[in-house]
């Protein structure tokens, strides 16, 4: 017996399985950056008057409005490798995926630069809050980018043998985890201008 | 895809890496089971130290040193510990993990848990997390010693933290994973016919309790990546400027506070509070109608309370807090919450008590825990009220008035019905019953020896006695009164840890002697009891059933039998 | 599996992400401009966050397809909305109350 509404969907809420599980992971992912966006609230709200705004001057913004268009881009690709699918053009979306993976490593080149130039001129975590924060929020996002790569690259080249014994279950693992992708993406949105602009 | 049923599975397949559900709950129930006995044990030693200050530790004093004294160091230690287990590797993992795995998919007809690798994972994940908290004490630092609640800055600069920090990432991981998959399942795999208003209220109240553990856990884990911070990356996340340690200000940054913690850390624990109630409360509710043989009372009322309940939990996390020179508006915001989440608490109590008026009941071992699990529960639940009322809560924080509160709620409340639930369940899982014998003689010690050892708590407390004193208050001129009652209620804690004998050795002697049982021993009306006992490896039941009707059909009048299980279609 | 009129209905995304896209580089690029602005402190947050936001809900609601998504995803992402507001409090509870004390 298998166990139901893993590719078809449940008619009465019209959703299969993975579609709820990804949803409600994401909704916890919320509550996990909440916690962090809360603590930089609380942080800057402690600190001395525009402390944060002037030691938010030593971040890099070209780099980091570039990198902000490397995700939005990969968001895009990723959302086009399962258009892709969806047409039946298994080719476009090896393509697509593996722009959206080139996109993804090169946002964590571009923030390894970043960190270095940080490290180079002594700004640690334990400078102050303000790089605190930053380091923490940027770091774990930065995690959430390779764990998500790591998936990407599965469904990309091993994971894509799928694809021929059930393309529509392979589709869905493409929408969930590009679920995942434009998720992480969001986060950049709402962390680049806290950090950087502000 | 492949098909899910498989035979003949090698042994590490079937019972080591398995992805049945009931496997799982297996794992999670005796892993579970252990930590509760290990938490229970590091607290029957810190009795000693508290009935008989400096005095050798019998048996395990050599563990401690040379003459065998629990050193205050120590005794934090394992203060710390016994929360910690009791709460995230004990009861948690037995009420959530093992039951709610076993028995949610059972009781909505599903073959199984919607993401059965992310079950097992979330069960290794819980292992791995528990094992890193324990092997903190193997340490050279040893195990943590700032309190469950790990309040920096005594947590940052304390050692045997880190160890702490990194176990509870991998446990927070682990109800994540279950969580997501609770709610999916519950959600997707109700079996036809089985609405939302029919299900069990045990189901109920896993759901809520997944959906606590989904949105209130993540910002502890945050909290924990912060302190983990502070720890490792020499942040100041939590300490304040000049912050004086030993005499000296310490190196560090600061801008921090230490009350980003205290929020963060409540707007899980608080909610947490509940994830380990509701699923007591759930059992019980099993328990009470099947051996009332009525319907449960006011069933769409307990749904609805319930979920007001959760909903609730996550706006009255700042009365743990009301002296840390929280303004008095925002100690009005929270004390008048607080008083309202007593109201679905009240309801739900009320609607148990109800459902036995007039019933003739079937005083069988689950149902005595279940019937404990009232007044014990109640005993709880009100005394928590002056402390969620700011002006009384000054006076008795951080006393054992506290200690006897939430242990009445969590111990002889929670612990008692989480007892009824195995001895409920026992036989749909082993085919056997317990012995009502041995259950009988683990029953009344257990309930005596729990008052024994909670109630003089409160007596303490009220006196203003502190509850995190390595001596138990000897230092203290107001504590002189009140102290006597040290030794009592150390012995009620040994005696209680003798009365578990029975129920350990029970588990295992039924598990060959118990009287076999068919499909159906306690005359239910639920899914689980359509199912096989044990249920089919894999697939759980022969068919998917389908439901007819609602969840307790108990004496409907003019019926031949006295139950109507929810497969028995309606006529005409 | 996939009929003639899902093709079109994929063109017709298409499309759409592709603006989408372009709406999002392009306020990128505004609220970048818009922090060389000589704008007081309240004013910048106020108009950075209000980007973000925009920016937020259109990939919420295109790339992640939540303005047709299932009545069940909404309700589980505004109740998580409504404790994320929650969490935001916690300052506002240490410091709105302690300032307003003096």
């Amino acid at each position: 017996m298998d166990i139901p509404y893993t590719v078809e969907e449940r008619s009465d809420t019209g959703l299969f399985n993975a579609k709820l599980g990804i949803w409600l992971f994401l909704a916890s992912e919320v509550m996990l950056f909440g916690g962090l966006f809360s603590a930089y609230i609380f942080l800057r709200f402690g600190a001395p008057d525009g402390a944060f705004h002037e030691w938010g001057q030593e971040l890099n913004i070209p780099l980091a409005t570039l990198n902000t268009l490397i995700l939005i881009s990969s968001s895009v690709t990723m959302v086009m490798s399962w258009a892709s699918l969806k047409l039946q053009d298994i080719k476009k979306y090896k393509l697509y995926m593996g722009l959206t993976l080139l996109c993804a490593l090169g946002f964590l080149v571009i923030k390894y630069l970043e960190y270095t130039a940080k490290f180079d001129h002594h700004i640690f975590p334990s400078t102050n809050t303000f790089f605190a924060i930053y380091f923490t929020l940027t770091g774990l996002h930065g995690l959430h980018i390779i764990g998500g790569m790591i998936v990407l690259f599965y469904l990309w080249i091993p994971g894509r043998k799928m694809w021929l014994s059930n393309s529509e279950q392979f589709t869905n693992r493409v929408e969930i985890v590009g679920l995942y992708w434009h998720f992480v993406d969001l986060v950049w949105i709402f962390l680049f201008p806290i950090l950087y602009l502000l | 895809m492949s098909s899910y049923t498989h035979h003949d599975e090698p042994f590490y397949r079937k019972y080591i890496w398995s992805t049945d559900h009931k496997i799982i709950g297996l794992q999670y129930g005796f892993t579970a089971l252990f930590f509760l006995l290990v938490g229970f044990t590091l607290m029957m030693i810190m009795r000693w130290q508290l009935a008989y200050p400096e005095s050798p530790v019998p048996l395990v004093g050599s563990i401690f040193g040379e003459d065998g004294i629990l050193l205050p160091e120590i005794y934090n230690s394992l203060g710390a510990m016994h929360g910690t287990i009791m709460i995230f590797l004990g009861i948690v993992p037995l009420a959530v993990g093992a039951f709610g795995n076993y028995i949610v998919p059972l009781q909505i007809g599903a073959p199984d848990m919607a993401f059965p690798k992310l079950n097992a994972a979330s069960y290794w994940s819980y292992l791995v997390g528990g094992i890193v908290m324990m092997s903190s004490f193997f340490t050279a630092e040893g195990a943590a010693r700032s309190g469950w609640t790990s309040y920096p800055p005594l947590a940052v600069i304390e050692v045997g933290q880190t160890l702490w920090l990194i176990g509870m990432i991998f446990l927070i991981t682990s109800s994540l994973l279950g969580s997501i998959n609770f709610i999916t399942t519950i959600v997707q795999l109700r079996a036809p016919g089985l609405s939302w208003m029919r299900l069990p209220f045990f189901v109920w109240a896993q759901l809520v309790t997944a959906f606590l553990l989904l949105l209130a856990f993540p910002p502890l884990e945050s909290a924990a990546v912060l302190q983990l911070m502070d720890r490792v990356a020499g942040t100041s996340f939590f300490l304040p400027s000049g912050l004086v340690v030993s005499g000296e200000i310490l190196d560090v940054s600061g801008g921090g506070s230490p009350l980003l913690w205290q929020h963060l850390f409540w707007f899980l624990a608080h909610p947490e509070v509940y994830v380990l109630i509701l699923p007591a409360m759930g059992i019980v509710s099993e328990v009470i109608a099947n051996n009332t043989r009525k319907p449960l009372w006011g069933y769409k009322s307990l749904v609805f309370a319930v979920v007001f309940l959760g909903f609730m939990s996550f706006i009255v996390w700042a009365h743990h807090m009301f002296i840390t020179g929280m303004g008095t508006a925002m100690s009005d915001f929270f004390q008048t919450t607080t008083m309202i989440i007593s109201i679905p608490s009240i309801i739900i109590l009320s609607a148990f008590f109800i459902s036995l008026w007039g019933a003739s009941i079937r005083f069988n071992t689950p149902m005595l825990f279940a019937l404990a699990f009232l007044p014990m529960f109640g005993i709880g639940g009100l005394t928590g009220l002056p402390l969620g009322l700011a002006a009384a809560d000054i006076y008795l924080h951080d006393t054992y008035y506290v200690i006897g509160h939430f242990h009445y709620v969590v111990a002889p409340g929670t612990i008692f019905g989480l007892f009824a639930g195995i001895y409920y369940w026992y036989p749909k899982i082993t085919g056997r019953k317990m012995s009502e014998t041995m259950g009988k003689l683990h029953f009344w010690p257990s309930l005596i020896f729990m008052n024994g050892v909670f109630m003089p708590m409160f007596i303490q407390g009220l006196a203003g006695v502190s509850r995190r004193l390595w001596d138990g208050g000897l230092e203290y001129a107001h504590a002189s009164g009140v102290l006597h009652w040290n030794e009592f209620m150390s012995i009620s804690a040994w005696l209680l840890g003798l009365a578990q004998i029975p129920f350990i050795f029970n588990i295992f002697y039924s598990l060959k002697f118990g009287e076999k049982v068919g499909k159906n021993p306690w005359d239910s009306t639920t899914l689980e009891w359509t199912a096989p006992s044990p249920p089919l490896p894999h697939v759980n039941f022969e068919k998917i059933p389908e439901v007819h009707r609602e969840a307790y059909e108990y004496s409907v009048p003019g019926r031949k039998r006295d139950f109507t299980p929810q497969t028995v279609p309606k006529k005409g | 599996m996939s009929t003639n009129h899902d093709t079109k209905d994929i063109q017709q995304h298409i499309k759409v992400y592709m603006i989408v896209f372009a709406t999002l580089a392009a306020l990128t690029v505004a609220t970048v401009a818009a922090s060389y602005l000589d704008l007081s402190r309240g004013e910048a947050i106020f108009l950075a966050l209000t980007i973000a936001s925009v920016k937020g809900s259109l990939v919420a609601s295109y790339f992640m397809h939540l303005i047709s998504e299932k009545a069940l995803i909404t309700w589980i992402l505004m109740l998580t909305a409504v404790f994320f507001f929650i969490l935001m409090f916690i300052p506002m509870t240490s410091f709105i109350d302690q300032s307003r004390l003096g």
